[in-house]
């Protein structure tokens, strides 16, 4: 019997994971993808928004700003790729002013810091390459970008270090009550909980639909995020925000964390919630949209692409709390700034679970840090000598473009990854100019060896996505002919 | 760890493929002493290690070898003449002042000085990104290359029934591959109007084994969300757009791309080397010298070849070349710089010396017949047919130059000039 099982691996999953994890309770965590983060928390912007965009009458407007100060704290005690480097809300119109005025009015209600506008020369100045023809712009110092996917990894083993159990693979098929608490099917096995927290994504209302606690509906809003050459680093130096429209925050230009340029993401309602597909339209929206303010980026200029699923409830706002059903409670319609809240999130959350009289002692012995992956391509040349000393793995490059050492890759699957976009998205391996073409044979060496796995077994993310065949023994060499 | 063979060099060569190893080969003609080379993979041979066909070396050494054999005969020659070849070793940086930084499995951070630089890093798969195909990402798309090793070198396939979009060479040689391991090939599929393949590759991949090369043909979308199950295949207008409304599906379980290689260039450009955009590679001198003193290139990191003996041929030069340098000795420098016409693709060297003779390489736009190439007045050559797939090759003697004034050289291929006869 668990005190508190977590339907769903998301970031908002791994990050009730560790807050729970703090506290003498018995807690797990079911994923049913075979690692943590691949839902949407894998693919969205990385953006840890500013603070003032949303309503502070809505739940994503309160928890998006107490969210956002969260972030140094996780990033340093997670070690993973965080930076503040602000936002510019861009008036291309006349009208767009008003808005400004009133972004920065809202925020400043809210307490975000160092709202200011920017005049067209000063925008000059500090972003030479955006278009001549913005009015104004509003700087938001507060705004940052963050590796979403290492977030969710390291959330998740800072909460396995400190007791907190992981199950990935396991779908949760159904619910049933019990007299003191519910048990969860799965899959693969049972597993009995006094309370539930169902943070299963765009799938939440089906999870909340097998209690009967399904009193809202997810409406799956597409995505589509274009990522551009490392030429184009440094074209923009800060996260740069058209005036938005009512169902998204429009066209962005994101300077990733890793430094390259990133431009979307769309606003697209569809119907399946599998449908991850770019296509040639949304292409042709991000581009035309980004070209308005920054005329040098070119649809040439992509090297990969993707979508995401927002799970955008029927409210239009995040719906958290306890549900009809005792100990059921959905996390859910987390859509964006979910990334951003997700940390308040957890803490509201395990507020709530308290005054629903679950007992929360804090543990003496928990460890807020972990230490982290090791990142080779960052070491200073005698961190590089140092490391190949302590392991010649250090002294293997597996991915060229991206500068991965053998060593990474040993320590992404020791700490979860089991296939080749767990290894992508942990080390990079592959996601650099030439996207895999170079390092997928040495990848799925050493998965293969480490895990004691066949070649043919591998995958790209999980069951169905199996990458090589083997030979067919019953075609004699030659094939017949 | 063993002591690592730390200590100044004439000639560093990055990258033991074909370019890498005839450099050094070059370098030991000339007279250099202390060679080495330097290569990633754990044995030299570059990508020739995973092209187990035939059909290498018929210039070089008139006979047809195999993609191992081809590279064997190298690495023993390197063996035989004391170059050293540092396998399982990464070349990180180079320095502006030839100080070179390398990290390896066995030594691990090794610090080199070298007199002069051959850089031979070979080239990279352009990806489906560089092409922007719409659609799921789902898993049974691969480059060709990365096909090309798991079939040759791990015996594994990466599908059943594949489709292949390009028709370079590493894709009609898989297609051909293929079906003999007993997969299904549908078809092969290029954007352009005519195929990126060499003849012989096109008759004896495609025509000899019934698989329909289809032209002027992409990709516009990619089903299936864990493995692909079908393409939307579409005929393109002029500007290269698919015209999604004469579309049709084909179900497969594979999309191998061959859609181009570009070379290797994370180190030249670290180094601020000029660049070509046309070949995507660095500019050199006719000594194969880029604009950093002292640094060479050749073989695909410096312009993709379609034939290793050409690779060859060029890289041995480069060594030579360098090794001149590291020994102190200049050649007088380039003073006529070549200009490319509008049908010419690309050109390499960038420049040219009355003083020698002159090898010199070229690709054309698109397929012309009858035509004359010509370079300024002072040479002309006539073609029966030129393809952008075949690099033509010229060498201009010191006779043809030694009395040319000017400072610019124009190279141009005038089609249709030629009458019957
Ligand atoms: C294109 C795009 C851009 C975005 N940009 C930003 C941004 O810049 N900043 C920001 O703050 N937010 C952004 N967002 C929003 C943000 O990504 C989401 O709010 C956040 O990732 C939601 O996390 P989650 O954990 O709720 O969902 P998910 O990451 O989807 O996690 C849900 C998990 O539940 C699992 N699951 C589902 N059903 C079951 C089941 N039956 N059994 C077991 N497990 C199950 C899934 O496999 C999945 O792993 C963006 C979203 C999109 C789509
Ligand atoms: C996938 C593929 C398949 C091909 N198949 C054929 C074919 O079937 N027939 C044909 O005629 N031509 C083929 N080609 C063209 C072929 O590459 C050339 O003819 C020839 O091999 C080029 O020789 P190279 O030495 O320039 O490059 P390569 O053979 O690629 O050798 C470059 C070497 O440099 C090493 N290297 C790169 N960077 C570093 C670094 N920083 N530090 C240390 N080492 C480094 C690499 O590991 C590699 O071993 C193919 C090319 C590719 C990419």
């Amino acid at each position: 019997m668990y005190d508190v099982i977590i339907i769903g691996g998301g970031i908002v999953g791994c990050a009730l994971a560790r807050e729970l994890s703090r506290y003498r309770i018995r807690v797990a965590l079911l994923e049913r993808e075979v690692e943590v983060g691949f839902g949407t928390s894998k693919t969205n912007s990385g953006i840890i928004h500013a603070g003032h965009h949303a309503h502070p009458d809505t739940l994503k407007g309160q928890l998006e700003w107490i969210g956002n100060q969260m972030w140094d704290d996780l990033a340093r005690d997670l070690n993973f790729g965080f930076s503040r480097i602000g936002e510019l809300l861009l008036a291309m119109q006349t009208e767009d002013l008003n808005h400004l005025e009133e972004l920065k009015k809202q925020g400043e209600r809210k307490g975000v810091t160092g709202l200011e506008m920017w005049s067209p020369k000063r925008l000059r100045q500090e972003e030479p390459n955006l278009s001549h023809d913005i009015l104004q712009a509003l700087h938001a110092p507060t705004a940052g970008v963050a590796n979403p996917y290492e977030a969710c990894f390291g959330l998740i083993e800072c909460a396995q270090q400190n007791g907190v159990e992981l199950f990935c693979g396991q779908s949760v098929l159904s619910i049933t009550r019990e007299d003191d608490g519910l048990l969860i099917h799965t899959s693969r096995q049972q597993f009995r909980g006094r309370f539930i927290l169902n943070a299963a994504g765009v799938f939440a209302d089906q999870v909340a639909a097998m209690v009967g606690a399904d009193d809202f509906k997810i409406l799956p809003r597409k995505g589509e995020e274009y990522m551009l050459d490392r030429r184009l680093q440094g074209i923009v130096t800060r996260l740069i925000f058209p005036t938005s429209t009512a169902s998204s925050k429009g066209v962005l230009i994101i300077p990733t964390v890793d430094g390259t340029i990133m431009v979307g993401p769309t606003a697209e309602d569809v119907n399946d919630r599998e449908d991850l597909s770019t296509t040639f339209s949304g292409a042709d929206k991000v581009f035309t949209a980004v070209r308005r303010y920054c005329p040098a980026i070119s649809e040439r200029d992509t090297i990969t692409e993707f979508a995401g699923l927002r799970a955008v409830a029927d409210s239009n706002d995040f719906v958290i709390g306890p549900s009809p059903i005792k100990g059921f409670f959905n996390v859910a319609g987390i859509q964006s700034p979910g990334l951003t809240a997700a940390p308040a999130i957890a803490t509201y959350v395990a507020k709530m679970l308290r005054g629903e009289g679950l007992v929360l002692d804090e543990k003496t012995d928990w460890q807020a840090k972990i230490e982290g992956p090791p990142r080779f391509a960052l070491m200073s040349a005698e961190e590089r000598r140092a490391a190949i000393c302590r392991d010649p793995a250090f002294g293997r490059v597996v991915c060229r473009c991206e500068l991965v050492t053998e060593a990474e890759v040993l320590y992404a699957i020791k700490h979860g990854a089991r296939t080749l976009d767990g290894i992508k998205f942990r080390v990079r391996a592959g996601m650099g100019r030439c996207q895999g073409g170079f390092c997928t044979s040495r990848v799925l060496d050493l998965l293969s060896s480490t895990l004691g796995v066949p070649l043919t077994e591998l995958t790209k993310r999980g069951r169905g996505s199996e990458l090589f065949y083997p030979r067919d023994d019953r075609i004699a060499p030659g094939g017949g002919l | 760890m063993k002591s690592p063979p730390q200590k100044t060099y004439d000639v560093v060569v990055v990258g033991g493929g074909p370019a890498g190893l005839a450099a050094a080969l070059g370098a030991g003609d000339a007279g250099a002493e202390d060679i080495l080379i330097v290569d990633r993979e754990t044995e030299a041979g570059g990508i020739l290690n995973q092209c187990i066909h035939s059909g290498f070396g018929l210039h070089h050494f008139k006979e047809e070898l195999t993609g191992p054999e081809y590279a064997e005969r190298f690495i023993q020659s390197v063996l035989s003449r004391q170059i050293t070849i540092l396998t399982d070793s990464y070349v990180l940086n180079i320095a502006p002042d030839l100080h070179i930084e390398v990290i390896s499995g066995d030594y691990g951070h090794l610090q080199v000085q070298a007199k002069s630089v051959v850089l031979a890093m070979g080239c990279r798969e352009r990806t489906r990104g560089a092409i922007r195909i719409p659609g799921f990402r789902p898993a049974g798309v691969m480059t060709a290359g990365l096909a090309q090793k798991m079939v040759n070198m791990k015996g594994l396939l990466p599908g059943r029934r594949i489709a292949i979009l390009g028709s370079g060479d590493i894709g009609l040689i898989m297609a051909r591959r293929l079906m003999l391991e007993g997969c299904e090939v549908v078809g092969v599929y290029e954007l352009m109007p005519f195929s990126n393949g060499l003849t012989r590759n096109l008759v004896q991949c495609l025509d000899d084994f019934a698989i329909p090369l289809r032209l002027s043909t992409t990709v516009a979308f990619i089903h299936g969300r864990d493995r692909v199950q079908r393409l939307t295949m579409a005929p393109i207008d002029d500007q290269l757009m698919p015209i999604l409304n004469q579309s049709w599906q084909i179900a497969c379980d594979t999309l191998l791309l061959s859609i181009g290689l570009i070379p290797e260039n994370e180190l030249s450009t670290r180094l601020r080397l000029k660049m070509d955009p046309a070949t995507g590679g660095p500019q050199v001198t006719s000594t194969l010298e880029t604009s950093l003193p002292g640094v060479f290139a050749c073989g695909n990191v410096l312009h993709v070849h379609d034939l290793v003996d050409f690779v060859t041929e060029e890289a041995l030069r480069a060594g030579r070349f360098a090794a001149e340098v590291a020994r102190g000795r200049r050649r007088p420098g380039d003073n006529i710089s070549l200009q490319t016409g509008e049908n010419i693709a690309s050109c390499v060297p960038h420049s040219l010396s009355p003083d020698r003779e002159q090898v010199i390489y070229l690709r054309v736009k698109r397929p012309l017949k009858d035509c004359v190439l010509t370079i300024g007045d002072r040479y002309e050559k006539v073609f029966r047919m030129l393809i952008p797939s075949e690099m033509i090759r010229l060498t201009l003697g010191p006779e043809i130059l030694d009395r040319y004034f000017g400072e610019h050289l124009k190279i141009e291929v005038h089609p249709g000039e030629v009458k019957n006869g």
